[in-house]
């Protein structure tokens, strides 16, 4: 039987890995948006493995709901990313600096 | 009547707001109409309060309105207290101001500002009102302070003269000396009575007798004294006692309607009103009670002797307010709480007369002043000189005219006082008496009799003033004849204000006099047994003779005793040594601050410094704003990092 | 519920798609809704939706003003709409889902309904944001946005997930209860930082506060408006479920993050305010301080406290409105305003919109007697009853820093010859309703009673 602790240590590994292709990603704004699919999946883990180990099963109920939202984040982010891309011909993320100040 | 006091102030707001914001959109003729039905509602309502609270069984209305704020345990609220003392306020304000909105429409006629005219005399009527309703400090000083800059605005008024806005800076400067002493006595207050409620004050009030204070260390002073001196200093800034008055008569470079609401018959009696108000304190300090009479009876008498030598004929009837303001606070300061405000009615009234008659006056000559340049007036104004002739009677205080009773019973209660002070302030308002007789009808005569002396001109386009300008001439002239009268007996000597004016017994002054008195009628024929009358028809005569028999006498006069004419003419050098010691000293340590301090320290360093500062700093911060995606993403990353230090250092 | 009405009108809404209809449409939803809040009012509280949907007094009064800005909002940005050709249906489909999610938010019981109307209206900010398709800086803008969003509320999610491990548990009172339990839970304090992280980003405190004046600038001022009104008072619901519902007991280490949020938004926000030129810039670094001070009445732990800051936010969002309202109207004339020396001579184009900014300005930089003064002091006088009287001086020293800004506004307004002579107009209804929003800033700052004793009883 795996304890809890290597789900949840599994799960903020994951995270972490997503938040840091957030923000280490200098490039290409489709791998940010992989990044945040992967953070939410990392929370769904968070999620089972608790709902699991309580026996509660509103935890896993939850889950459906994140990916549910996942989808729908993912529909309008490359939405935006389209428009973004029709406007500027490229998606470099180092390229975002019109606003600052 | 909860809803009917609130209305009452609201209604001239509402005239106010109309005026202001909508003036030009209203036209003339309709922003007046809208001003005076707001102050015709807030006269009639004012009425019906009166009636209510002259009943048997009237109840005092005190209540809190609205909270503002509670901070601290002390709450900032809107609350009315409407006694008997507050009536008779809200009466005297709303008529005397609906007459002065009436005679307006004549007086301003051609004026550019006519709508901002209305909307300012409408604010103050409404500023005024709920400085007499008011139950607590804090809304009274909001009151104070908006009369005071409706005042402001209206010294300057006509703000391209240079004359009316150095006046209009006097003001401002000496009643802020006033307003400071004013904001300490409140702040005593509520620091020693806990409160800043009326009737919680007074409540507090008497446990405080005992405790002294050290401001300077060493030097105990009894709390209540300095408190009562405080806010007598308040009083002293808004009702023009000396050394403060100096702001009064330059105070007439506003419009002459204004001249006879606010700087003679309401807001300068503000000062008056509030002592009285707040008379259980008062009581509990003779200090104080001293002070505020000796400070009383040198303004009766000592600005009475100025108005001897002014020229003009709004400043003569400016001196005369401030002597007049000295005799209330004289009875203030001898305890007769009832006969200042007595006297406040009667004086409001005709005062307002007389400064609307002068007004009524300057149109018919274009705008001329200088009274040597009148004379002889009588047969082209009939209107204006038969209720100026009243006024002046009412003024001067001739038996059966209200001025008779109020002064009189002034100048009898202090003759029974007993407090320090008391002998030397009744030598001053006996004097004082001579001396009103005499300016009143030198001016009198001057302007009515003798030859005319203006230029041809002038002469032939003098005639009496439109109807809108008689007709409150007429109307106020009225109350200056019988309201003394009908109500001397309950106002002195009923017990009228009832709980409103406490006054501890062996002060009672009144109550000595009430004992002697025997009905209005036998009130005249005592008073043909003092000395105040014949004194004031000496100076009836005496003006007489030297101004109209033999005018050379004045001249003469003048030139035997150029010294004291010169004192007189310089006003004793008040305006002189304050604009040497106070303003040319304060120049120049000024000017030093400035160039040392200012300039180099203050400016250079501290604020242009701090400013330049902060400037460089938002710029270098601003910088933090990359515009990349990445950065941010990582600021809240660190921002995460540093919530969670806080869990780890909890923990 | 209420709810339905507005999700049926939604769905009316798609089908037709006339540009005047839709928007007359969305008025009638949002009013409807708005006295059917007050309809169903509960004396006390009632739950639907087995336990996930509250209804307490705090929901009925922030989701009444909800209904009242967004109602504004729209009639300001109308002809704005209209007029960039902006796709109408979808804006006002858009804004009608995003009222949807913050109601949803301000009454949700468990943390998954409160997960999901969040959701709802970051997804429709988010399309919002982007609605202008022609414009680089707008895409710019919606993206950025949509990523750190998106990254906030995955930092939400985890804490979420490790309070419901750490009490077994998805509805606040029974969090509360696990919580009282145990308080010293570390896996749930260490789950409260990632929620309070996501929180400060809903709010934009400062340092999660990046993403609000590139967005502010960049996206559509009808939008602007938008995000800037309505949605502080769903954030502040946001927090108080999370914090004081949920985690109450846990105070202690809420508060110390809050300090450092608090202290950072109105230092950060009021000093670079001070730099900005962009007058939309400047509101967002403004916003940011004022977050700030909602924050600090939050923090405070006390029911006095909580009270002061739900009117903090509320009459922040009438004042934004406001101010965003002006600037939309000067806007109209084809180009849109952009720099703060554009209001030069504002008064003489359009007397009634210069007072407005005018009275706008002036509460932001808290001057009696306007709502802005009141607000900042009983969030103060929360803040110094707890016995912080450090953070209450600091706070009142930057807002006289942030004074400054605010001051140069009006002076552009009125002191400064305007640069084009033409006055600013806007149809009646527009006038009229920013007319009053003003007056209403000036009469509340008299008159706060009535709003103050309903944040009172939502605490009570």
């Amino acid at each position: 039987m795996i304890p809890l602790s290597h789900y949840l240590t599994l799960g903020a590994v994951l995270f972490g890995l997503s938040v840091a292709g957030i923000f280490l990603n200098r490039k290409n704004i489709i791998i940010i948006l992989m990044s945040i699919e992967l953070m939410l999946l990392a929370v769904n883990m968070n999620f089972v493995a608790f709902s699991y180990f309580t026996g509660d099963t509103a935890g896993q109920v939850f889950v459906f709901f994140i990916l549910t939202v996942a989808a729908a984040e993912a529909a309008i982010g490359l939405a935006i990313l389209v428009v973004l891309f029709r406007n500027r011909g490229t998606i470099n993320v180092s390229d975002l600096d019109d606003l600052k100040g | 009547m909860k809803l009917l006091y609130i209305l009452t102030p609201l209604a001239p707001l509402f005239g106010a707001i109309a005026c202001g914001f909508f003036g030009r959109k209203l036209g003339r003729t309709n922003s007046h109409r809208v001003a005076i039905a707001g102050v015709a509602v807030a006269f009639l309502f004012s009425l019906i309060a009166l009636i209510v609270q002259m009943g048997d069984d009237a109840k005092v209305f005190n209540e809190t309105i609205y909270t503002w704020m509670v901070s601290g345990g002390i709450k900032f609220e809107v609350g009315f207290l409407v006694d008997r003392l507050t009536v008779v306020m809200m009466t005297v304000v709303t008529s005397v101001s609906l007459m002065v909105h009436i005679y307006t429409i004549g007086y301003m006629h051609d004026d550019p500002g006519y709508q901002r005219f209305f909307s300012y005399i409408s604010l103050f009527t409404f500023a005024m009102l709920m400085l007499v309703m008011a139950n607590n400090f804090m809304q009274l000083f909001f009151g104070w302070e908006a009369v005071g800059l409706v005042s402001y605005l209206l010294i300057g008024f006509w703000y391209k003269k240079p004359t009316a806005i150095f006046a209009n800076l006097k003001a401002f400067l000496v009643n802020r000396v006033g307003d400071f002493g004013f904001l300490l006595g409140i702040a005593a207050v509520l620091v020693y009575m806990g409160s800043l409620n009326y009737t919680e004050v007074f409540a507090a009030a008497p446990a405080v007798v005992g405790q002294s204070m050290e401001v300077i260390p060493g030097v105990a002073w009894s709390v209540m004294t300095v408190t009562c001196i405080c806010l007598f200093i308040g009083a002293m800034g808004k009702s023009a006692q000396i050394p403060l008055h100096v702001w009064l008569p330059d105070s007439m470079e506003g419009p002459t309607p204004i001249s006879a609401l606010i700087h003679a018959a309401t807001m300068v009696t503000a000062g008056i009103f509030m002592v009285a108000r707040m008379s259980p304190l008062f009581e509990l300090s003779e200090t104080a009670l001293s002070f505020v009479l000796i400070i009383g009876s040198l303004t009766a008498l000592l600005m009475g002797l100025i108005g001897i030598v002014q020229n003009d004929i709004k400043r003569v009837v400016a001196y005369s307010t401030l002597s007049q303001l000295g005799y209330m606070t004289v009875a203030l300061g001898a305890s007769a709480y009832g006969a200042a405000i007595f006297h406040l009615m009667t004086h409001a009234f005709f005062k307002a007369l007389l400064f609307l008659a002068a007004g009524s006056v300057i149109i018919a000559l274009h705008h001329e002043q200088d009274i040597r340049k009148m004379g002889g007036l009588k047969k082209y104004m009939p209107v204006t000189y038969w209720t100026s002739l009243i006024g002046t009677l009412a003024l001067i205080g001739f038996p059966g005219f209200s001025g008779f009773f109020s002064k009189d019973a002034i100048i009898e209660a202090v003759h029974h006082s007993q407090i320090t002070g008391a002998s030397f302030a009744y030598v001053c308002v006996l004097l004082g008496v001579f001396i009103t007789a005499y300016y009143s009808f030198r001016m009198f005569f001057l302007v009515f009799h003798g030859e005319t002396r203006m230029d041809d001109h002038t002469r032939d386009h003098c005639h009496e003033p439109p109807r809108v300008v008689t007709v409150p001439l007429i109307l106020l002239a009225i109350p200056s004849v019988i309201l003394g009268a009908m109500t001397i007996g309950p106002m002195l000597f009923g017990g009228f204000f009832g709980d409103a004016i406490q006054v501890a017994p062996e002060h009672d002054v009144l109550a000595e006099l009430g004992a002697g008195y025997h009905g209005a009628f036998q009130f005249v024929l005592h008073g043909f047994k003092t000395p105040a009358l014949y004194l004031a028809l000496a100076g009836a005569v005496a003006a007489w003779f030297i101004h109209l028999q033999k005018p050379g006498i004045a001249t003469w006069f003048a030139e035997k005793f150029s010294v004291v004419h010169r004192i007189l003419d310089n006003k004793y050098g008040f305006d002189a040594f304050n604009e040497k010691v106070f303003a040319g000293g304060a120049r120049q340590v000024a000017d030093r601050l400035w160039k040392v301090g200012d300039v180099k320290l203050i400016d250079g360093l501290m604020v242009n410094g701090t400013a330049n500062g902060i400037g460089l700093i938002s710029n270098i911060v601003r910088t933090l704003q990359t515009g990349y995606l990445f950065h941010y993403a990582f600021a809240m990353i660190v921002g995460l990092l540093a919530l969670l230090s806080v869990f780890i250092f909890s923990a | 519920m209420l709810c339905a009405i507005c999700a049926i009108l939604l769905c009316d809404l798609y089908s037709k798609d006339g540009r005047r209809l839709t928007y007359i449409l969305s008025q009638v939803a949002l009013v409807g809704t708005l006295f059917f809040t007050w309809g169903v009012t509960p004396d006390g509280s009632a739950t639907a939706f087995g336990g996930s949907f509250v209804m307490d007094t705090m929901s009925s009064v922030l989701k009444s003003w909800i209904l009242i800005v967004s109602i504004g909002v729209l009639l300001y940005s109308r002809d704005y709409v209209l007029e960039r050709e902006i796709t109408t249906g979808e804006y006002y489909t858009l804004a009608l889902s995003g009222v949807l999610g913050m109601m949803i938010m301000v009454s949700s019981s468990t943390m998954l309904t409160l997960y999901l109307g969040l959701e709802l209206l970051s997804l429709s900010l988010y399309a919002m944001a982007a609605l202008n398709r022609k414009d680089v800086r707008c895409a710019e803008a919606a993206m950025k946005y949509f990523v750190l969003g998106a990254l906030a509320s995955g930092l939400l999610l985890y804490g979420i997930s490790m309070i419901y491990g750490a009490t077994g548990s998805l509805v606040f009172s029974e969090i509360a209860a696990a919580m009282a339990a145990d308080s010293s839970s570390s896996a749930a304090v260490f789950g409260l930082a990632f929620v309070v992280a996501g929180i400060a980003f809903k709010f934009g405190a400062a340092p999660f506060h990046m993403w609000v004046p590139d967005v502010y600038d960049g996206a559509p001022t009808s939008v602007t408006l938008y995000i800037s009104a309505a949605p502080k008072m769903a954030a502040f619901a946001l927090a108080i479920r999370f914090l004081v519902d949920g985690l109450g007991t846990a105070h202690d280490s809420w508060q110390g993050m809050l300090v450092i949020l608090a202290l950072l938004s109105i230092v950060l926000g009021n000093l670079i305010a001070i730099a900005q030129v962009s007058i939309k810039r400047m509101l967002a670094y403004s916003t940011i301080s004022h977050v700030g001070f909602i924050l600090l009445g939050v923090l405070s732990g006390q029911a006095e406290g909580y009270s002061a800051s739900m009117f903090y936010a509320i009459t922040y969002a009438l004042t934004s409105m406001a101010a965003f309202g002006v600037i939309l109207v000067m806007d109209r004339n084809g180009v849109d305003i952009h720099l703060l020396t554009d209001l030069r001579g504002l008064f003489r184009r359009n007397p009634v919109y210069a007072f407005v900014m005018l009275i706008v300005m002036v509460s932001m930089a808290g001057v009696p007697p306007t709502v802005g003064f009141y607000a900042k002091f009983v969030v103060l006088d929360a803040v110094v009853s707890v016995g912080l009287i450090w953070l209450a001086v600091v706070a009142v020293v930057f807002s006289v820093v942030g004074a400054f800004y605010y001051l140069r506004v009006i002076k552009y307004m009125f002191f400064d010859d305007p640069i084009e002579a033409q006055p600013v107009l806007a149809p009646i209804d527009v006038s009229a309703g920013l007319a009053v929003n003003g007056a209403a800033l000036l009469m509340l700052g008299l008159f706060p009673g009535w709003i103050m004793a309903a944040c009172i009883a939502a605490f009570s």
